[in-house]
């Protein structure tokens, strides 16, 4: 028997689509004591791995001069929302040339329709 | 009697309400069918015998056949004896599931190993091995001294017994204690367990509740 069906069960639908190269805007419950609030973590999507409920997604971002990455489950129901702010036009599964680059380099071409 | 055989389906990750993810296994437990209850008057000791997946019966013995025919039940492939100590209330032919275990509580899971093969003391013993350079030759991975004379006191320079060294390491029994119930699929007959379990995918495995934890 496959853990497939088991899997599925706990799968979003409410997921927007995007690429690669994609900048996201990942709204996260944080549960602070018995209080709620949403944090927003945007940044670059430089990969996707895993499949199911083990599929995650890493951002890039510069913050305050510094390179930050953040992995996330896509399947998390700490997610409260993905946003897709701009889409970004790559020829690459993976973004980690990324990380060697500084400035106009690092950025990534936008994509038209 | 709170023991089941089942078989590892493999691992993947729940999510808790509160988004915690939690790795893991899932096992598939039963249907397992009571083939045999022994008691101590007939046979010294009280244990009851547990068959889970069914053989075809073209490719089970005549004895065996006898064997499960004795309790009604379809020929199995696995069968195991647990040890109970009150046999009262099982009967032959009894179908037993997972609903003898309940979410959050604590089992034991047994399990043959993965075979690794004739395996070196770095992998087998987690030995540290030669340095890599400074004139190290041809023996970045070896063990190193085992015995000198008039060592381990009293043994006059023989190599202790059980000292560790290269060898077969894996295909055997192994008890993982203590796992955590997550979630238990009485429909499927699944149980999920947190944590890792011996064996390959497709492995046989014996559930028994917690020795050490109860509760």
């Amino acid at each position: 028997m496959k853990l497939e069906f088991l899997e599925k069960e706990q799968l979003r639908t409410d997921l927007p689509a995007f690429r690669i190269g994609d900048t996201l805007a990942v709204h996260l419950k944080i549960i602070e004591g018995d209080r709620e609030r949403i944090q927003v973590f945007q940044g670059t999507l430089i990969g996707r791995k895993g499949r199911d409920v083990k599929e995650t997604i890493v951002l890039r971002r510069i913050s305050f001069g510094e390179g930050v990455e953040r992995t996330f489950y896509l399947h998390s129901p700490r997610i409260a929302r993905i946003e897709v702010t701009r889409k970004g036009k790559v020829r690459r599964a993976k973004l980690y040339y990324l990380r060697s680059r500084s400035g106009k380099k690092a950025k990534v071409k936008e994509r038209v329709g | 009697m709170r023991g089941l055989l089942g078989k590892k389906l493999g691992m993947t990750h729940i999510f808790t309400t509160g988004g915690v993810d939690i790795p893991v296994s899932v096992i598939e437990a039963g249907s397992c069918v009571v083939t045999q209850v022994k008691t101590v008057e007939r046979d010294g000791y009280s244990a009851v015998q547990v068959g889970f997946d069914d053989a075809k019966e073209s490719r089970t013995t005549k004895p065996l056949m006898g064997h499960f025919a004795k309790s009604g039940s379809r020929p199995k492939r696995f069968l195991r004896e647990i040890r109970v100590d009150d046999v009262s209330g099982v009967e032959p032919g009894q179908e037993i599931g997972v609903s003898i275990f309940k979410e959050g509580e604590y089992i034991d899971v047994s399990g043959i190993s993965k075979g690794k093969g004739f395996a070196g003391v770095m992998k087998r013993w987690g030995f540290a091995g030669a340095p890599a350079s400074h004139g190290t030759h041809g023996a970045k991975r070896k063990a190193g001294s085992i015995a000198s004379h008039g060592s381990n006191l009293g043994m006059g320079g023989q190599i202790k017994k059980g000292k560790k060294m290269a060898g077969h390491m894996g295909n055997e029994r192994v008890t993982v204690q203590s796992l955590l119930l997550v979630r238990v699929d009485e429909e499927n007959n699944l149980l999920f367990v947190r944590g890792g379990v011996p064996g390959p995918a497709g492995g046989y495995l014996i559930v028994r509740e917690a020795v050490k934890v109860n509760g």
